[in-house]
């Protein structure tokens, strides 16, 4: 079955659809988009470090992301800048870098477009045992996670007056945020992998009533787009990052329609309220 | 867990939380400084003060969400804490129940849960999501989650804000009566002294350091308390004067003519008595002066 490339890529995307899901919608709940974004942008120098010192692409991208959120974080505690600017000069530094190093590099063939939208051609069945493997490994520390993460998601004060440790939690966060992102880069590329984030996660807001569902809506509205966009791909031949976005776009203004959201979370809302 | 400087183990076993010496300085300047106090069972201290004077910090030294830079702070191994902080954003885009939030940090029992809820008069929003729910609304939902952890130790940061009157004294009287239902310890900001009078063992007033301290009846008649909060409310026999005088700038004149960057109780000729604070003896003439009175009026509320 896995012999289709088609079949392969399918299997790997909804992989990396179910993971990101509840991920985003942490991203979106403690508005850590831009974060992310810059997450991201600094995995292309890790795909650049791991040619350079021929190490593994996987374990290079997960490293320099966890780099690069450890040192935002330590950057924000000087508190010299916004953390706002301190992403903007980290994203696009990390990017910019990366793209220079590649360049440097004449003597190693690479297809940038790949790293930085996606290729479905590129699967291999090792990429889907690593993207299942993650996800599983990732949707697991979730579900072992939850609940410290949803307390210091609404207040890191009450979290740690009451017993938890929000700090630690916010570190394991960053760490799966990195972890995610490794394993997405090789489907929807590096510039759209927060898309993947956000936009299943924001599509499902209107249908949810608790996190729990709505993490779980996430999943589906991603695998959903996932598979929207590769076929759009495989029909009109756009890269897959790109459609697989477009897909997820779709959806989202879907579920903007005034039918779509107005009998499920906001009247069960206002009806609680009255 | 012992989260201090100096750990050091509350001297008692009633001593629910302990507070010595304790201070915290942000980018050079100490917000809190010297603050000493203790909180047993079934006691109830409130921290009043103006805008800036460290009340929600002081807090937060106590519960361990902020570390002392200065001194130390010694609470209860164990200690199960209900914190409801004074301010609380909830990201619109997480969906989230009032029954849902009331679970927040831990497990709780339906009964518990219905219970709280009952408590403060919002029955009927166990199903309505937060984001919809008015600031009275919230404030009460914040509060159940608290009590409902059945904590030792409830740490209450401006508790009945956003409450209209009528929902206010209602709720002075049902944090009262769970001091004396359970035997917790309360820790409250507030800014009205005359609605918390009542239940209130131990008033401490903040303004960077501990200016007084005492029982609401000395507090409230004090010239501090009426400097700070208008005069409107009670009639004043009662003469306290401070030592010191806060000046425009931040800095600290105190009563031998010296003038420091802060009011640790070290400089100048300061006679705080950290331990045994009696308010008949701190009757010295320094002329006090707050300089940011407006503030403190804007603050209390009418």
């Amino acid at each position: 079955m896995l012999d289709d490339f088609f079949t392969r890529a399918l299997v790997a995307g909804i992989g990396v659809a179910l993971t990101a899901g509840p991920l985003g919608c942490f991203v979106v709940w403690r508005r850590m988009a831009y974060f992310g974004d810059t997450m991201a942008h600094s995995a292309l120098l890790g795909v650049a470090l791991s040619l350079f010192f021929q190490i593994n692409l996987l374990i290079a991208v997960f490293g320099v992301a966890v780099v690069v959120s450890l040192l935002l974080l330590a950057l924000q505690r000087r508190q010299s800048l916004s953390a706002d600017a301190l992403l903007g000069v980290l994203s696009h530094s990390a990017l910019a870098i990366g793209l220079v190093l590649v360049a440097f590099m004449t003597w190693v063939r690479i297809d940038l477009i790949a790293f930085l939208f996606g290729d479905i051609l590129a699967v291999t069945r090792t990429d889907i045992a690593l993207i299942w493997g993650g996800g599983v490994l990732v949707l697991a520390a979730l579900v072992w996670l939850w609940r410290p993460l949803i307390a210091s998601t609404v207040s890191e004060d009450v979290a740690e007056a009451e017993g938890m440790k929000p700090a630690r939690t916010r570190l394991l966060f960053m760490l799966l945020m990195a972890l995610v992102i490794a394993i997405a880069m090789k489907i929807v590329g590096i510039m759209l992998i927060t898309a993947l984030l956000i936009i299943p996660a924001a599509t499902a807001r209107r249908f949810s009533a608790s996190p729990e569902l709505m993490a779980v809506l996430a999943s589906a509205i991603g695998a959903l787009a996932v598979i929207g966009g590769l076929f759009g791909s495989l029909h009109y031949d756009t890269p897959s990052g790109p459609s697989i976005v477009v897909a997820a776009l779709l959806l989202f203004i879907l579920s903007l329609l005034p039918a779509a959201g107005k009998n499920t979370a906001e009247k069960a809302g206002n009806q609680g309220v009255r | 867990m012992l989260m201090s400087n100096r750990a050091r183990a509350p001297k008692t076993e009633s001593q629910l939380v302990s507070l010595a010496n304790a201070g915290i300085r942000r980018d050079g300047r100490w917000l809190v400084r010297g603050v000493d106090f203790s909180i047993r069972r079934g006691e109830v201290v409130t921290l009043i003060g103006p805008n800036g004077a460290g009340k929600s910090t002081t807090a937060k030294l106590a519960i361990g969400v902020l570390r002392p830079d200065e001194g130390s702070v010694a609470r209860l191994s164990g200690l199960r804490v209900g914190y409801v902080p004074q301010k609380l954003s909830i990201d619109w885009t997480m969906p989230l129940s009032v029954r849902r939030l009331m679970r927040l940090t831990g497990p709780l029992d339906d009964a518990d849960l219905l219970a709280a809820l009952a408590s403060t008069g919002i029955s009927h929003l166990i199903d309505a999501e937060v984001r919809y729910l008015s600031g009275g609304e919230f404030q009460r939902a914040l509060l159940a989650r608290a009590i409902a952890r059945k904590p030792d130790l409830m740490v209450l940061d401006e508790p009945v804000q956003g409450v209209d009157f009528a929902g206010e004294s209602a709720l002075y009287d049902l944090i009262r009566s769970i001091r004396t239902t359970t035997g917790c310890g309360i820790l409250m900001i507030s800014h009205d002294l005359h609605m918390v009078m009542a239940g209130t063992d131990t008033v401490i007033c903040l303004n960077g350091h501990v200016c007084c301290r005492g029982t609401p009846e000395v507090v409230s008649q004090s010239a501090d308390y009426l400097k700070l909060f208008g005069n409107s409310r009670s009639l004043a026999v009662y003469n306290h004067h401070h030592d010191h005088t806060h000046l425009p700038d931040g800095r600290v004149m105190h009563g031998d003519g010296s003038v420091t960057d802060h009011c640790h109780p070290d400089d100048g000729h300061h006679h705080h008595d950290a331990h045994d604070h009696d308010h008949s003896h701190h009757d010295h003439h320094g002329g006090h002066h707050h300089g940011d009175h407006a503030e403190a009026k804007g603050e209390g509320r009418a």
